[in-house]
């Protein structure tokens, strides 16, 4: 048997080899199975939605059920209404669900689908009554990746269900693309710091639920109706991220928009915005944000959290120091992993996504004081421009999603997998990233990787580190 | 649109003719039908069916020409191995954008083909045409052509638009695509007693004991469509005396044109179970009325069986009397497994799948016992519902089965095209079993409410 191809110079491609990015209609289902009883439905062909559900539910090991209108080739020529219509009388007859997602893909988008309008006309015709509430975010998949599919729902669903309202004792928090564990963590800190938070999207629980007794179509959690519907009335926002601008096709009038943004906007609700909280430096501007917009001081658990968080950077910092990096996904997390790689001595030598904001490099050396100058950046990149890559850095350790894995084997050196995908182990779900508390796992992870490759390729017994 | 908030309905009203009781269900099962849109099908689309049956040929560069979705997730969807190149284990995607889509892809597609046959030196392309491909009018069959001349190597096209029918018109894009290659290779002499395998994909080296038994008793395997495939097996395939198909609903229509075209006979088989092993071997020995190979065959059974059975007996000991639901691509395939099942004294009591046709179900319900539910291209809603109903004690399934299961605390064996177990042949009959005592006897379930 031989190996996987890897080429063994370094030259130009026009094709994608090995993506390291997904479509983004997979993020838009992503974000939508945050809202209490909503249901996903992909307007195109029967296999985008089949493909996405596989994909999801192998990181989640949970049911994901997303419908599909099932485009043919006659509602290609004639126009997919018929299809759409026929699509919702079935989910909301087998699902009776609160709300329904409705997002494009590229044959819908190509062929000129108006589906807004398409809603319009069947929120208009009197014979429906009792419709649950119906949004539709346009994510042709040849715009961006999964992440603007993520972005723009999280905006469309603000845009959708926001009510003029009277002020709230309410804060929006928006942590973006993170694991189920990270989002139940930090809603606990919310609770900590006293603040009433909405959280949007939430799939903590519908992506990450318990054993049932009995089959739930529609699984339980997501963020009511009623909280989003208050979400222009809070009194700030707290938004996680850099690249949660949505830029796609001309939409919002060209302009670049998150759905704290345009709160800040249109409701002039004032947005604390900073990076993923992974690592110390970020995780302290975090708190800080949090201190301030609850006026009470860091609870003394958390103050705990990083006072252990920072000992056992004193007990590990040895034997990652000067260690080459190569941390690859999506950019937000790109971003948060090298400045938490980068203030505890771990040299970044590669730091790639399949995204193309532009910003990358830039957010990198403004958040990497130690070495973020010499962090190589890969946009538009993909797992094969990587690899090819990591012949030349030989690297000590990878970092990202599972797909990935190939790479690290190739040059048999760790993976640390974060993120999403984790298609070939359990407990992707649970992954913690964020926090001092997520960061603690990180670390630990990190750190005895290091010493587990040491201690396997060394004649010392190791049985202290 | 009829909304009817009242009833909680079982199973939405225009499948309910794909759905089917043993004993008491007057209608035959409908099938071969286009899904219901809404109804969240576990079925794919065209492109997913060609792609599937495609992917297992080793040597050959794989290029999706669409936007990055389609490719992202097909990479390395199969266990398919390979025992020689793995270049079939890479993602190759055109990775449309809106510039492309505006502007057509050609351009892009004689780029990307060129320099990935430059960089990667493959035996042949495959170039899938995704839904988009067909919207925005790209001349993919040009592009092939001129590539090809160039370069001076086979590229075929494969006409793949997604929502140009189902995952079946997707076996059937594969099958012309391949029925280009078939025949190419004239010099070539085949040995006597020369078979082709079909529908076999190696799935965690099950190709390779297969061979082992055709060997065994005689029978030279000139290519095997598609499992540990290579381009110049498949230019001589039709140099065989017959095509033994497995799987008939991917490759059968491959068959077909054999059969036309060159004369070859085929056979359907399935090499699940011990009775549809020994049979594979069997029918192959009749088929050449040869005694000896026969007589090979049947001693080759028997001294599988001379082990194997023993070693099942504890497994079938304690399973036996649990209950089983089958939902898996191919009806072919569940027929086989509710024989297996039975080997190891568990019954089915409901089964189903993707892309069955009139004849697989008429003969399920002939194997399967009265009260059994047989269902075509079900959804989440209907198999949650249907297990609970049955009570069973294992779901067969796939990927997006498993959740259902472990969800309501049932065993769940992987009977899709990601398994890591061989479980073909007599070998497989093992593994089989082993996964099937594992999963439905662990003490986890009971922490579970039944």
């Amino acid at each position: 048997m031989e190996k996987i191809p890897t080429l063994s110079y370094i030259r130009p491609f026009v094709s994608t080899r090995n993506a390291c990015k997904l479509c983004s209609p997979l993020g838009a289902c992503i974000a939508i199975k945050g809202i209490e009883g909503c249901v996903p439905l992909i307007h195109g062909s029967q296999g985008c939605a089949t493909y996405i559900r596989r994909y999801i539910i192998s990181h989640y090991k949970e049911p994901v059920d997303i419908a599909s209108s099932n485009f043919s080739e006659e509602t290609t020529i004639f126009g997919g209404e018929n299809n759409l219509k026929t699509a919702l009388t079935n989910v909301i007859n087998q699902y009776q669900p609160k709300a329904i997602g409705i997002t494009t893909t590229c044959l819908s988008e190509t062929i000129g689908e108006d589906v807004p309008l398409q809603l319009s006309n069947i929120r208009n015709d009197s014979s429906n009554s009792n419709l649950p509430s119906l949004f539709t975010i346009s994510t042709p998949s040849y715009q961006g990746t999964h992440m603007d599919g993520f972005n723009a729902t999280v905006l469309e669903i603000i845009k959708h269900f926001t009510k003029k309202m009277p002020s709230a004792d309410k804060v929006n928090f928006f942590p973006g693309f993170v694991s189920p564990a990270d989002i139940r963590h930090l809603k606990e800190v919310f609770i900590d710091f006293n603040i009433d938070a909405i959280t949007l999207p939430d799939y903590s629980d519908t992506l990450d639920n318990p054993v049932w007794e009995k089959y739930y179509r529609v699984p339980k959690g997501g963020t009511p109706i009623s909280e989003l519907e208050q979400i222009g009335s809070a009194y700030a926002s707290v938004e996680l991220g850099s690249f949660t601008e949505v830029k796609q096709g001309g939409k919002n009038g060209g302009k670049e928009l998150s759905a704290a943004t345009w709160l800040e906007n249109e409701h002039g609700i004032k947005n604390h915005k900073t990076i993923l909280p992974i690592g110390m430096n970020s995780c302290d501007t975090f708190f800080d944000i949090l201190s301030k917009v609850s006026g009470k001081d860091i609870p003394t658990k958390y103050v705990m959290q990083r006072g252990r968080l920072l000992d056992s950077y004193a007990d590990g910092h040895k034997y990652i120091f000067g260690k080459k990096a190569v941390v690859y996904g999506e950019e937000d997390l790109v971003l948060a992993l090298c400045s938490f790689l980068d203030e505890i001595g771990v040299e970044v030598a590669l730091a790639a996504s399949g995204a193309n904001s532009g910003k990358l490099q830039k957010e990198i050396i403004k958040h990497c004081p130690e070495h973020g100058k010499s962090i190589k950046v890969m946009s538009d990149s993909d797992f094969e421009q990587i690899n090819e890559e990591c012949n030349l850095i030989k690297p000590d350790f990878l970092i990202g999603n599972s797909k990935g894995q190939y790479i690290a084997k190739n040059y048999n050196v760790p993976l640390i997998r974060v993120g999403f995908p984790i298609h070939d182990r359990i407990g992707g779900q649970r992954v913690n990233h964020l926090g001092y508390y997520g960061t603690q796992e990180l670390f630990d992870k990190v750190v005895n990787a290091m010493i587990e490759y040491k201690q396997n390729n060394s004649p010392i017994g190791y049985k202290y580190m | 649109m009829h909304i009817d908030h009242t009833t909680m309905e079982k199973i939405i009203k225009e499948r309910s003719t794909q759905v089917h009781t043993i004993g008491t269900s007057a209608h035959d099962l409908d099938c071969e039908k286009k899904s219901l849109a809404g109804s969240v099908s576990q079925r794919a689309c065209v492109f997913c069916g060609s792609r599937v049956v495609l992917y297992p040929i080793a040597d050959a560069l794989h290029l999706i020409h669409g936007p990055i979705g389609c490719a992202a997730y097909t990479w390395d969807i199969r266990g398919a191995l390979s025992s020689g190149p793995q270049l079939h284990r890479l993602s190759f995607s055109t990775d449309l954008r809106e510039r492309d889509v505006i502007f057509g892809g050609e351009p892009k597609l004689y780029t990307a083909l060129t320099e990935l046959i430059e960089a990667y030196k493959p035996k042949a392309a495959f170039v899938y045409s995704t839904c988009i491909v067909g919207i925005i009018g790209d001349d993919v069959d040009a592009i092939c052509r001129r590539v090809s001349a160039e370069q001076n190597l086979d590229i075929l096209p494969v006409m793949s638009e997604g929502f140009k029918g189902t995952k079946k018109d997707g076996y059937k894009a594969a099958c012309d695509a391949l029925a280009k290659l078939v025949g190419t290779d004239n010099e070539f002499q085949a040995p006597p007693f020369s078979i082709n395998i079909l529908g076999d994909f190696n799935l965690a080296g099950e190709l390779w004991m297969l061979k082992e038994y055709y060997e065994k008793i005689g029978v030279n395997i000139i290519t095997c469509l598609t499992g540990d495939g290579r381009i110049d097996e498949i230019r001589q395939a039709h140099k065989a005396s017959l095509n033994v198909v497995q799987c008939s609903g991917s490759m059968m229509h491959l068959a077909n044109e054999m059969k036309e075209k060159y004369g070859i006979p085929s056979i359907k088989v399935s090499y699940f179970g011990i009775e549809d092993m020994a049979d594979a071997l069997y029918e192959v020995a009749r088929f050449f009325k040869n005694d000896e190979m026969l007589q090979q065959a049947r001693d080759l059974v028997s001294e599988e069986i001379k082990t194997l059975l023993p070693a099942l007996a504890p497994f079938k000991e304690k399973l036996q009397g649990k209950k089983a639901a089958i939902y898996v691509g191919g009806a072919f395939k569940a027929i086989s497994l509710v024989k297996a099942l039975r080997l190891i004294g568990m019954e089915t009591v409901m089964v189903g799948s993707q892309t069955g046709n009139k004849d697989d179900y008429n003969l399920l319900k002939k194997l399967c016992n009265e009260g059994t539910i047989i269902v075509d291209d079900s959804n989440p809603n209907e198999l949650s519902e249907f297990v609970k109903e049955k009570g069973v004690d294992l779901f067969i399934g796939g990927v997006k089965e498993r959740p259902i299961a472990y969800k309501l605390g049932i065993g769940f064996c992987d009977h899709n095209h990601e398994r890591k177990e061989a479980l073909a042949g007599f070998e497989g009959m093992l593994n089989f079993a082993n996964e099937v005592y594992a999963s439905v006897t662990s003490p986890v379930w009971k922490f579970f409410k039944r």
